[in-house]
This record gives C-alpha cells, sequence and structure tokens, in this order.
C-alpha cells in the first residue's frame, strides 16, 4: 500500500523525488489541484472521502497514510 | 424522502442565450498570475465563458431564449399557464422578476407566475416542480426559464472564485407528452453548511452600508466587499464528492433503472475535475457525459439546459434520448433527476 501510495502522490505532484516525511503543503507542487487530486486519488483507491477539517491536521504524506490505515482497520 | 415520480411529462423544447461579450481566460491576467490561470483552467476545464454587459440582466437572457424557443415551436402564447423563473440575480428584490417576464413575453394575466431563489440545483428542482404543475388537468404549458449573470454576483478579484463564472439564460416548456418511462427526482438541502457558498450582505440580516460596500483585502490577496459572493471551494468539493455519489445511487434504486438505459448524464457545470471524479466513481462512460463548460464557465443553474444547447442538439431533437441530471451547489441544494428527452425543438444558441 505504502509504495502505491506514493507511486500515486509523485504522479499527482509530479515530482518522483518526495518522500513520506515531506510536508506535503511545503512543496512547491503543491496547490488546490493537488489537494482535490489527492482526495480523489484516496476515493478511488480507498472509498474514503477524508473531512476537510481531518486532512488538515495532517502534515506530512505518512501521516496521510496512517489516516488511511486507521480508517481500514476500523472498518475491517 | 423527497423522491418524486411522474408519468407522461416531458421537455419540449429548450432553448438558451449567452451574451456575445467574451471572457478568454488564459487573457485574464490582471489580477491572476499566468500560472494560476493555467492550474484553473486544467482542473475546471473552462476556457472561455460569456459576460453580460452592465445593462444585461439574467432575465434579459431568458427573455432572448423564450422569444426564441416561442418562434420555433410557434407557440401560443395563451397556452403558457405557468412561468417559473430560477435565479439569484433578479432584476429588482421586489416584486418578482418572473412577474414581470410574464408581461414582456406577451403572457396572459391567467399565467401563474413567481420565482425560485435556488443556484446550481436550479434546473432539476425547477422540472420537479414544472413537472407538477404540468400534471395538473387545466395546465397545458409551464414555461420553466433558469437565468443568471454571475459575474455580477463575484468579485473579478477573488483568486477563489474570479476565473470560474460566466453568464447565461435559458428556456424550457415542459408539457404532457406520451412516455412509456416515468420521470424521477430526487430532492435534497443542507443548510448546515450554507456559509460554503455565500453572499453575506445586502439582505435583511445584514442591509446594505457603506461598510457592507468597502472592499477588503485578504489573506489569499483577494479582493472583494461583502455584497460579494464567496465560495469555499474545498468545502464544495468534500460535500460533491460524498453526497452527489449518494444522491445518484439513490435516485436509481427508486426508479429500478439500470444506470446503462441512460444516454446521458447531464452533470452541473461547475468543475470538470469533480464530476469526471464523481463519473469515474459511478462508473459512467466518459462519452455519455457532456461538457460545455470550457465554453461557458459555470452558469448556475443554466448549465444544463445550456449543455443540452450547445452539445446535445442533434441528438435531443430528432430521437428519444434517456438522460440523467444532477445540480448542486449553493443552499447547499442538490438534486437528480432521470426523465426522457424526445423529439425535444431545440433552435440553435442565442447571442445577444
Amino acid at each position: 500500500m505504502e509504495k502505491e501510495f506514493m507511486d500515486n502522490m509523485m504522479e499527482i505532484l509530479e515530482n518522483d523525488e518526495i518522500t513520506l516525511d515531506d510536508e506535503f503543503r511545503n512543496l512547491e507542487e503543491w496547490d488546490s489541484l493537488s489537494y482535490l487530486s489527492t482526495i480523489a486519488m484516496i476515493d478511488d483507491e480507498h472509498e474514503l472521502v477524508i473531512p476537510r477539517e481531518d486532512f488538515s491536521n495532517l502534515k506530512t504524506l505518512r501521516d496521510i497514510l496512517k489516516y488511511i490505515k486507521k480508517d481500514k482497520e476500523k472498518n475491517k | 424522502m423527497a423522491l418524486l415520480t411522474y408519468r407522461n411529462i416531458g421537455i419540449t423544447g429548450i432553448a438558451a442565450a449567452v451574451p456575445e461579450n467574451k471572457i478568454i481566460n488564459a487573457e485574464f491576467t490582471e489580477f491572476f498570475t499566468p500560472k494560476e490561470v493555467k492550474s484553473v483552467s486544467r482542473m475546471t476545464g473552462i476556457k472561455e465563458r460569456r459576460v453580460a454587459s452592465d445593462d444585461m440582466c439574467a432575465s434579459d437572457l431568458c427573455y432572448a431564449a423564450a422569444e426564441k424557443l416561442f418562434t420555433e415551436m410557434n407557440i401560443n402564447r395563451e397556452e403558457i399557464d405557468i412561468l417559473i423563473f430560477i435565479s439569484q440575480t433578479p432584476d429588482y428584490r421586489m416584486p418578482a422578476t418572473g412577474i414581470i417576464l410574464q408581461s414582456r413575453l406577451g403572457l396572459p394575466k391567467t399565467t401563474g407566475a413567481f420565482d425560485i431563489n435556488l443556484g446550481c440545483s436550479g434546473y432539476s428542482y425547477g422540472l420537479a416542480l414544472a413537472y407538477g404543475y404540468a400534471a395538473q388537468e387545466n395546465i397545458r404549458k409551464v414555461l420553466l426559464l433558469n437565468g443568471e449573470t454571475r459575474t455580477k454576483v463575484y468579485s473579478f478579484k477573488d483568486k477563489s472564485t474570479g476565473l470560474l463564472f460566466g453568464d447565461g439564460g435559458c428556456a424550457s416548456i415542459i408539457e404532457k407528452i406520451s412516455d412509456e418511462n416515468p420521470s424521477f427526482f430526487s430532492l435534497n438541502s443542507d443548510g448546515a453548511r450554507s456559509d460554503l457558498i455565500k453572499i453575506k450582505a445586502g439582505g435583511y440580516r445584514y442591509p446594505s452600508s457603506l461598510e457592507s460596500l468597502e472592499k477588503k483585502t485578504y489573506e489569499d490577496s483577494s479582493i472583494r466587499n461583502d455584497e460579494q459572493g464567496v465560495m469555499d471551494g474545498a468545502g464544495i468539493f468534500d460535500f460533491t464528492i460524498q453526497e452527489i455519489p449518494e444522491d445518484i445511487k439513490r435516485i436509481f434504486e427508486f426508479s429500478g433503472e439500470s444506470q446503462d438505459n441512460i444516454d446521458f448524464y447531464l452533470m452541473h457545470q461547475a468543475n470538470k475535475f469533480i464530476t469526471d471524479h464523481i463519473a469515474k466513481k459511478m462508473k459512467i462512460p466518459k462519452d455519455r457525459v457532456p461538457y460545455s463548460i470550457q465554453k461557458f464557465g459555470n452558469t448556475s443553474s443554466v448549465s444544463i439546459p445550456l449543455t443540452i444547447v450547445s452539445e446535445l442538439r442533434n441528438e435531443l431533437s430528432s430521437t428519444t434520448k434517456r438522460v440523467f441530471m444532477t445540480g448542486f451547489g449553493v443552499g447547499l441544494s442538490w438534486a437528480c433527476a432521470i426523465t426522457s428527452i424526445s423529439n425535444c425543438v431545440i433552435p440553435e444558441l442565442v447571442e445577444i
């Protein structure tokens, strides 16, 4: 899941040098389109729409991944 | 739940009018950087939009569309028993613009006329209402007018909205027809999220004042006053991708109809990224989702009939097609519809 997620994020941000610990909002490529693309990608891959209030608390790409994993465990 | 069914009612004519005056987004760089313009165009699909002149109102666009439709359908104006004008950019705060249009269009005094204050959901909502009137024994024709001059609502110097909106007006005739398939509607609302798209001042809660007209500069460098619209784009995105797929499921379950049966999915033209995502999520084939957003931007409740006139004129004027529609936005308000459009009179787009 981690690799898929990072592959998708690299595609969205058009940058293959990003790492899980990057604070995505500080990346030069991050804009409103990448926000929509990230939320849409997670909805596509995991049938999960992360509410905006929750998303605003996520800082790094690892935080997003943790959030997805937590949601999966909750729905097991 | 507001789930409705009507039998043997349909749309027999649709006309649209837009201002001649165009804004080409790629050239709209006085306040936006070329990079911002490119990014917004890429995401929303909006390349151009039409802008009404200072003295042109939503009602003028609807009037032009209705006159064109009356001529092409050879309509006896005495037969228009109901006129519904749906807009959030009326001529006056009172009286209702629909009543003024009754007279301008030469309709009889026996026509019932009124306004409905709805935005992007206004075509599906308006059809649900129009079908209800048309089902009445004594009602011959219902004239549904959707008109907006949204470019006058928002500040052109607002980062969230300055590149998105366009103006237009549409006229539709709804009446009794023979159709073996019923029409279905699902209507929804969520006032808890009314702040997501709003004009705060100028009504009676926050009356117009010197302060409400004062231009303020915001953190993102947007400039607007309190009598101009605000939109929380990310909040609307959340709402749309959660609620619209659910409502699509709800109406198809209610109708018992298969999604495959639908020839065209007419989505409110707000943001191509969002509607592409919804279509993908609902497994709707791309070639069944027409777009006109690239030419006209977001025209609120006008966007669905405008897409029909601009993109589906040939398909819907000579054959019978089953169509799905969904409108969503300010309110929050959203509605879906499933209906047939058959041998519909669709004149060429009017430009004024």
